[in-house]
């Protein structure tokens, strides 16, 4: 019944389309990690004001759907960039789902950080400042390398997550690989199959990547 | 999030200085399309044969699509600027308006209706297109109209016209509808292709365009008084006159050249991708109307 | 600028029937509670027999709930409820395909591949949470059970579980807030939960920013509502003097 030859032919769509996806996930993954170490050190900062904002933030993005956050800034990032600027300014779909991927993830990841900066132990914090180290020093030198190597498996665990959310993007139209199949299965008529091979896809992409950060979980293991 | 604005200011910055001193007199859109070298165009997926991706699913093609090229063709030579880019932006029933109004795309030409409530919120050039709202259903369902619908499963799109007045519909008449909301129109027939609706209710044009993608084309028929007749339009952003002029001159210029008997011709007269097809759909009374005179009004203000 | 803001938009007729938009949040928060609350229930069931057998002495049965995991964990939600509302049906023996597909309103059809949907889905993860809390127990305590003369059966159901559930209810109060957020999907495939109605809303009403603000208060509340609720029941069920009971 089922045939998957048409498969062979639209592959250099779907190709494109998983570039996309692969994109998308790499992007969202950096700047996540960016804004979310950000949001971790003011969250831990002895600044009252800021460490509540960041975990306003932070609260607000994880009660909040992922699929939710991405419609709405697809309509909205524009607007409010007319409003900032004054002008119109083209935002595509790529750019506001990314938008979208970074502030969301930045919440989850902030909190990954967090715990990696908090398992450090308290001592090399003074004694860094004792040898004289200001405090973003103290942090860039001694505190993140050594949280960031803790991390690392938990950073890549959410980056496959990540690259599995990446497929809510059909929401807004945007062509990226489940979107890229879906579209083509449903012109030549055979949704089923270009979606048992989008699935594969995912599974083979995603097992592998697993079973690579567990790997290197032994390994990074003190 | 500090360097958010700064990019913005950087960006800002940069436009200002590379916008050439005559663009001065250019406002709106045309503006933006001279600054940014690039014009955005919305288009659909799945509008059979309006507006969608044949073979090449990077490359929508339709017939919307050949008339927006015509529109581009005409900006291009208005702006003086052969090398205009184009770039393509995939839109849905339900994302289109939005993304008109918030700048996302300059010019949409799909399937879109033309109606009073959506002329509060964008802007449409001349008609390009009439339709007839109706349905789709298998020829052994025993639907011949509206009425066979009472309690059963019917499928239309989110987002259209035609969402409305089923709603409507069945609300009013307490018809007992179970109305599917499917995201586009390929969704949509595949709703009633696999039997989980009974008919399938949409501009009839569209109807047919699903048709010629059905497994069994022939088992398959469009049935039903129409519930409305709609004019398609291609939509810009609200109040942009300048712009709105170019398109709606480029529009008409391919009606009364003829050119528009060779493109209706070419999608609805003769096989289509992908499935090379014949919609074997001549052109109607009203649609040769609405070439001979061309206007930017609602069906329901002519 | 042409938004015309209007946040009185919610009392204000949708043209269908005598609804106003507010109704259509009512109904599509319905929708929503109902998605998770029982998709909670098929993931809690199916998560903790597979958390189980995950730690039995048997490498067959491990090894298939192993399985099972990596399957639902490494293929992305909405390509699992594509598979169940598009392709299940069509698998089904003739007369339920047509009871499924004709019969059942639409609505409560879709409801069903939704509902399953999450809760195959959230079950794998609900697994792990399940294995961990067992195998943090001491390994002493298995012994002695089995020393006392328990079970297997008796061994999980006595000593081990109600242990393990107490210690993994953070974790879990994390999977079961994410089914309320991951029910959302359920848009895509036409079903007229929260996030289905405020896109609905948006565009019948054009007020786009008004119509996802409420939805996303709407989230937050439940979110922070149930949390709170979640701490409450997290405190009274605690077992005195382990380490998990937490600082206070």
């Amino acid at each position: 019944m089922m045939d998957f030859s048409a498969i062979v032919p639209a592959l250099p769509g779907l190709w494109d389309g998983l570039l996309m996806t692969l994109q998308l996930m790499v992007m969202g993954v950096l700047g996540g990690v960016v804004l979310g170490t950000l949001l971790a050190l003011m969250r831990l900062s002895h600044n009252r004001l800021l460490a509540t904002i960041a975990a306003t933030y932070v609260n607000y993005f994880r009660s909040i759907p992922l699929l939710l956050v991405i419609t709405w800034f697809y309509f909205a990032v524009p607007f409010i960039l007319r409003w900032i600027t004054g002008e119109d300014t083209p935002v595509g779909a790529f750019a506001s789902c990314l938008v979208a991927f970074v502030m969301f993830e930045a919440a989850y990841f902030c909190e990954i950080v967090r715990a990696g900066i908090q398992a450090i132990p308290r001592g090399q914090m003074g004694a860094a400042q004792a040898l004289g180290m200001s405090y973003g020093q103290t942090m860039r030198l001694i505190i993140l390398p050594q949280a960031f190597r803790k991390m690392t498996p938990l950073l890549l665990q959410q980056s496959i997550i990540l690259f599995q959310d990446t497929s809510l993007v059909y929401t807004v139209g945007l062509m990226d690989f489940l979107n890229a199949a879906r579209s083509r299965g449903d012109i030549i008529g055979q949704p089923h199959e270009f979606l048992i091979f989008a699935g594969l896809v995912y599974f083979t992409i995603s097992f592998a990547a697993a079973q690579v950060v567990k790997l290197l979980q032994k390994r990074l293991a003190v | 999030m500090r360097f958010i604005p700064r990019i913005l200011s950087t960006a800002i910055a940069a436009a200002l200085i590379c916008s050439p001193a005559f663009a001065a007199e250019l406002t709106g859109t045309l503006k933006k399309i001279k600054d940014s070298g690039t014009i955005t165009l919305g288009h659909r997926d799945a509008s059979i044969p309006f507006s969608y991706f044949g073979d090449n699913p990077q490359q929508p093609v339709g017939y919307s699509h050949d008339l927006q090229l015509k529109v581009v063709e005409a900006i291009k030579q208005e702006l003086g600027m052969p090398d205009l880019k184009v770039r393509y932006n995939l839109v849905t029933s339900q994302t289109r308006i939005p993304l008109v109004q918030n700048g996302t795309v300059d010019l949409e030409c799909g399937s879109t209706t033309n109606n009073v409530e959506r002329q509060r919120q964008v802007d449409f050039s001349v008609g390009i297109f009439e339709v007839g709202t109706r349905l789709l259903a298998k020829k052994t369902s025993g639907v011949s109209d509206f009425a066979d619908l009472k309690g059963k499963n019917v499928v239309t799109t989110a987002g259209t016209t035609s969402e409305r007045l089923l709603k409507i519909m069945n609300a009013d008449k307490q018809m007992g509808m179970n109305i599917i909301s499917a995201k586009d129109h390929g969704e949509s027939f595949l709703m009633l292709e696999s039997g989980r609706a009974l008919a399938f209710m949409m501009d009839d044009a569209l109807l047919y365009g699903e048709m010629a993608k059905a497994k069994q084309p022939a088992d398959w028929a469009v049935v039903g008084t129409p519930q409305s007749f709609e004019i398609y339009g291609c939509m810009m952003r609200k109040g942009d006159e300048g712009f709105k002029q170019v398109v709606d001159q480029a529009i008409s210029a391919t009606f009364a050249s003829g050119e528009i008997n060779a493109i209706y011709d070419k999608w609805f007269m003769q096989p289509i991708p992908p499935k090379n097809l014949n919609l074997n759909f001549p052109m109607s009374d009203e649609l040769k109307k609405l070439i001979a005179n061309p206007t930017d009004k609602s069906a329901e203000q002519i | 600028m042409n938004y015309n803001w209007d946040w009185a938009i919610f009392f204000k007729p949708t043209g269908i029937g005598s609804e106003i938009y507010l109704d259509w949040f009512i109904t599509g928060l319905g929708w929503t509670i109902a998605i998770a609350i029982v998709g909670w229930i098929i993931a809690l069931a199916l998560g903790s027999l597979l958390g189980v057998m995950r730690t039995v002495p048997n490498r067959w049965i491990a090894g298939a709930a192993t399985a099972y995991v990596e399957i639902f964990r490494n293929v992305p939600l909405l390509v699992q409820l594509f598979l169940w509302y598009f392709l299940v049906p069509d698998l089904l023996p003739e007369p339920l395909q047509i009871w499924f597909k004709q019969d059942l309103n639409p609505a409560t059809s879709a409801y069903l591949s939704v509902v399953v949907c999450l809760g195959l889905f959230t079950a794998a993860r609900v697994c792990e949470q399940v294995r961990t809390g067992i195998q943090a127990l001491p390994a002493g305590q298995t012994a002695a059970a089995y020393a006392m003369g328990f079970r297997l059966p008796q061994i999980y159901s006595n000593v081990l579980l109600p242990q393990a559930y107490r210690i993994i209810i953070p974790p879990l109060t994390s999977e079961f807030l994410n089914i309320f957020k991951n029910s959302s999907v359920a848009s895509l495939i036409g079903l007229m939960e929260l996030l289905a109605q405020t896109k609905q809303t948006a565009e019948f009403s054009a007020n786009l920013f008004e119509a996802f603000t409420l939805a996303t208060l709407i989230y937050f509340t439940l979110n922070m509502g149930l949390m709170l609720l979640m701490r409450a029941v997290e405190k009274k069920v605690a077992v005195p003097g382990l380490i998990a009971v937490g600082g206070k």
